[in-house]
């Protein structure tokens, strides 16, 4: 008999970070190692000898230097003598105003047709099909510059409101639709408005404090509450009553026309009407793919359990098919947030001062610090990805489904 | 009861009666409407919106589609023709098509790009339908370089010798890949290399050799920007982006967090500022004094864009199959290549399938941006040379029409494509 035993231990060899594949992972890693540092090194250094060349340096002195440019859409206060920072500031705001808005209405526009193509309405379902095909398959670029064109040369300009007879009038009396934008009533916080404001958020927390209490009384002795109609009342009861009680507190305040332009209301530009509208409707029928492979995700078997449990088409919706698409649905949603955020740099094509327009637009132009101004772009919209990707790994971590 | 004769009963039916037709409400056009259309009230309401929205948007479009003007030389022209009448101004596509399709190509050569664009599809076709002779892959292999030449032109030396250099260091790579992947790999690297150096030689010694008459990158535009852009960029980020996804999955870490830095960063930023970076920033990266082609800039920036996203949907891919495969590799006794090639990628590739035409077709649509750094593509003729006119300034409809159909067309047809081939690729029994 022979018995087996350990090779004898070989001495290390030169060889061996080659052909042994314990050493040979510290190899290839050293090579790409230097590789890399070598490749950075390279561009490092053209870099340093081109701006030599160029008499240049990097530097973000600019940052604080005043800007010169205008913005016409302005969150915070802003002119032309403030600086270049402020600017980016504002640009920033504006790119997050034009995110949060596009992403409130995509879902609404995706939720609805992903819904309605499932319906059996044949009608229906083939117009949501031919809305997903339609935008899903035409760049965004071209949506934002439509919709541009629409709104700055289809609609009539301020002049056509005046007159006796004008040729265009404003929607009911509130709204006016004009090529420079559109004018919306602005509310008017008055003495006492806070009070309604504060009322409002408590009936918020009081309507969950109810529904958390039904479902519990629900679990504990099986008494079924009614649940919507109570949230709405206490959702919309007391700050209405607060409102009157204070006589009114938040008015109106209505746009006008006046000498060769509306005054008064919220001026929304076209621009932000561009591309805020394009991205939803291009970004909705994405959403609309995900909700509708969400929902025919989960099989029919989960339905017809649910029926045959007793439960009324209601309730098979929102207790059993809904949290279980939820699961699936939510994270590509999440990026396509991520995506509609990323898209809404397109603002530059129409003129929307977002923190690509002023950033990497006209910031860069008139300094020239193209390094710079591009790292630090690069450094805003990473940081943007990087948080929502960090809260949906938080999400898909906290619904991953928990198997033994 | 069952007793009494059959006599005493007042009628018996000794026939089987003919089945009678099901109600007229059950069948045919009146059920499938009861079902489809006004199965309930809601629906019915919904139905007849839907009527309502479909003739909305109908008697808008039909008129201006069929009473549109195709002849005219501008758009003053048109409004005089049609007189106060509802129509489209499409005349601006027949006088400007060159402009859209070609951009400023010289309009003598027309046939090297039209000749190229048909030959793409010969060229893609074994690909694309895998029951195709596999010879036609040899023709597949020699397309880029026939593209290159007859796009833009130059000296036939100039692809030959890069073609020559390929093919040596393909002789190169099968004499070494028995020893071992990387051996293969770097050898036939090595001798390609020699090859274009040394015909580098060649080149400037003789550069009119059967040449066609050179374009000027910037000379091409139009949909044939984006249709190049899209197409290169893709072939070449397939590859990249297959490495990166190994090399993400990857037991080393250092080339591990080289490979998810890299992708993380390209996905965390908007295209727009990687095309800033070939715009203004990278030429500040290279050596002094070179200076290539903005096209060149731009593609390098797509390709590692559309890589990164191709990363991520073939790791997905990998991470799908089951750790069995990894295992029957290695219990074959296959180094890490030839599991990868032989086992492990064919499979992750096939899953993958639909998530890369995603990303086709989403970079077939990013390449419109290029027109944001003042390039003249499809929608950059549209938005500059064409709309600035004094001709053509007012015919937003038509143009843009034009543009998002040439582009719905492409990316339909892709989808369409890849539903087919995830049919085609089903193997497990259903």
């Amino acid at each position: 008999m022979t018995t087996l035993t350990d090779p004898p231990q070989e001495s290390f060899r030169l060889s061996m970070l080659l052909n042994d594949t314990r050493y040979r992972s510290y190899t290839f890693q050293f090579i790409a190692l230097i590789c890399l540092v070598g490749f950075i090194g390279w561009l490092v250094s053209n870099a340093a000898q081109n701006l030599e060349d160029l008499g240049q340096d990097i530097s973000y002195q600019f940052l604080g230097e005043s800007s010169g440019y205008d913005i016409n859409q302005r969150p915070i206060a802003y002119d032309s003598q403030s600086t270049h920072m402020r600017a980016a500031i504002v640009g920033v705001l504006n790119t997050l105003i034009v995110a949060v808005l596009g992403c409130v209405t995509a879902t609404i526009l995706g939720v609805v047709a992903g819904v309605l193509r499932l319906s059996n309405n044949w009608i229906v379902s083939k117009l949501m099909a031919v809305y997903v095909e339609a935008f899903r398959n035409v760049p965004v670029l071209i949506w934002i510059l439509i919709i541009f064109f629409i709104m700055t040369a289809s609609l009539p300009g301020p002049s056509a409101f005046r007159g006796d007879d004008p040729s265009a009038s404003m929607v009911l009396d509130a709204f006016a639709f004009t090529n420079r934008g559109v004018y919306v009533p602005k509310p008017l916080w008055l003495d006492g408005s806070m009070i309604v404001v504060i009322t409002f958020l408590l009936s918020i927390v009081a309507m969950f404090a109810y529904r958390r209490y039904a479902t519990k009384l629900l679990f504990d002795t099986g008494r079924l509450l009614p649940m919507f109609w109570p949230s709405v009342g206490i959702l919309f009861l007391p700050t209405l009553i607060m409102f009157f009680l204070l006589g009114r507190p938040i008015g109106l305040e209505y746009p006008e026309l006046r000498g060769f332009n509306f005054q008064g209301g919220i001026q929304v530009r076209g621009s932000l009407i561009a591309l805020w509208f394009a991205l939803a409707i291009y970004t909705g029928a994405f959403i609309a793919e995900n909700v509708r492979a969400g929902i025919q995700a989960i099989s029919k078997g989960q339905t017809e359990a649910a029926a045959s449990l007793g439960l009324r088409p209601n309730r098979i919706m929102n207790l059993v098919i809904l949290p279980q698409a939820l699961r699936v649905i939510i994270p590509p949603l999440i990026s396509q947030y991520l995506n509609l955020t990323k898209n809404s740099s397109l603002a530059i094509a129409v003129g929307y001062m977002d923190v690509t327009g002023t950033l990497g637009g006209i910031t860069l132009n008139q300094t020239g610090r193209a390094i710079e101004a591009i790292l630090l772009l690069m450094l805003f919209y990473l940081t943007i990805s990087l948080a929502i990707s960090a809260v949906m790994n938080v999400y898909n971590n906290a619904v991953k489904l928990k198997e033994r | 009861m069952s007793d009494k004769p059959a006599h005493n009963v007042a009628f018996v039916r000794e026939t089987t009666l003919p089945p009678s037709p099901p109600p007229v409400a059950e069948t045919g056009a009146i059920k499938w409407m009861r079902e489809n259309l006004f199965s309930s009230a809601f629906n019915s309401i919904m139905t007849i919106l839907g009527v309502l929205a479909v003739y909305q948007i109908l008697s808008l479009a039909l008129p201006w589609l069929l009473n549109g003007v195709w002849n005219a030389s501008s758009i003053r022209d048109c409004r005089e023709i049609l007189d106060g009448a509802t129509g489209g101004c499409f005349a601006v596509l027949t006088e400007r098509w060159h402009q859209l399709v070609f951009g400023r190509y010289p309009q003598d050569s027309y046939w090297r790009p039209t000749l190229a664009f048909l030959l793409m599809f010969a060229a893609f076709a074994p690909v694309l339908f895998s029951n195709l002779p596999k010879k036609m892959l040899i023709f597949t292999g020699l397309y880029p370089f026939i593209a290159y030449y007859l796009v833009w032109g130059g000296s036939v030396l100039v692809p030959i010798l890069s073609l020559v250099g390929f093919a040596v260091g393909y002789v190169v790579y099968t004499r070494l890949v028995d020893r071992s992947f990387a051996t293969g790999f770097f050898g036939g690297v090595a001798a390609a290399i020699a090859v274009w150096y040394i015909g580098g030689f060649i080149i400037n010694e003789d550069s009119t050799f059967l040449a066609l008459e050179q374009v000027e990158s910037r000379d091409i535009g139009g949909f044939m920007l984006n249709l190049i852009l899209g197409v290169v960029c893709l072939s070449v980020s397939l590859p990249l982006g297959i490495v990166l996804a190994l090399g993400r999955q990857s037991r080393m870490p250092i080339i591990k967090w080289i490979c998810v830095v890299f992708i993380e960063f390209i996905r965390g930023v908007p295209l727009i500022t990687l095309l800033f970076v070939a715009n203004v920033v990278l030429a500040y990266f290279l050596p002094p004094g070179t200076n290539f082609d903005l096209i060149l800039r731009v593609m390098i920036m797509i390709t590692m864009f559309a890589a990164a996203y191709i990363a991520e949907v073939i790791r997905g891919g990998l991470a799908a199959l089951p750790r069995g495969q990894y295992e029957a590799g290695d219990s074959l006794g296959l180094d890490y290549s030839q599991s990868m090639r032989l086992i492990i990628l064919p499979q992750a590739l096939k899953i993958s399938i639909p998530g890369i035409v995603n990303v086709a077709v989403g970079l077939f649509k990013d390449t419109t941006l290029v027109s944001v750094i003042s390039m003249f593509d499809l929608v950059g003729m549209v938005r500059g040379p064409i709309l600035a006119s004094t001709d053509w300034n007012g015919v937003y409809w038509e143009l843009f029409g034009f543009a998002a159909l040439l582009f719905f067309v492409f990316c339909y047809g892709i989808s369409q494509y890849s539903q087919w081939l995830e049919r085609q690729l089903q193997t497990d029994h259903r």
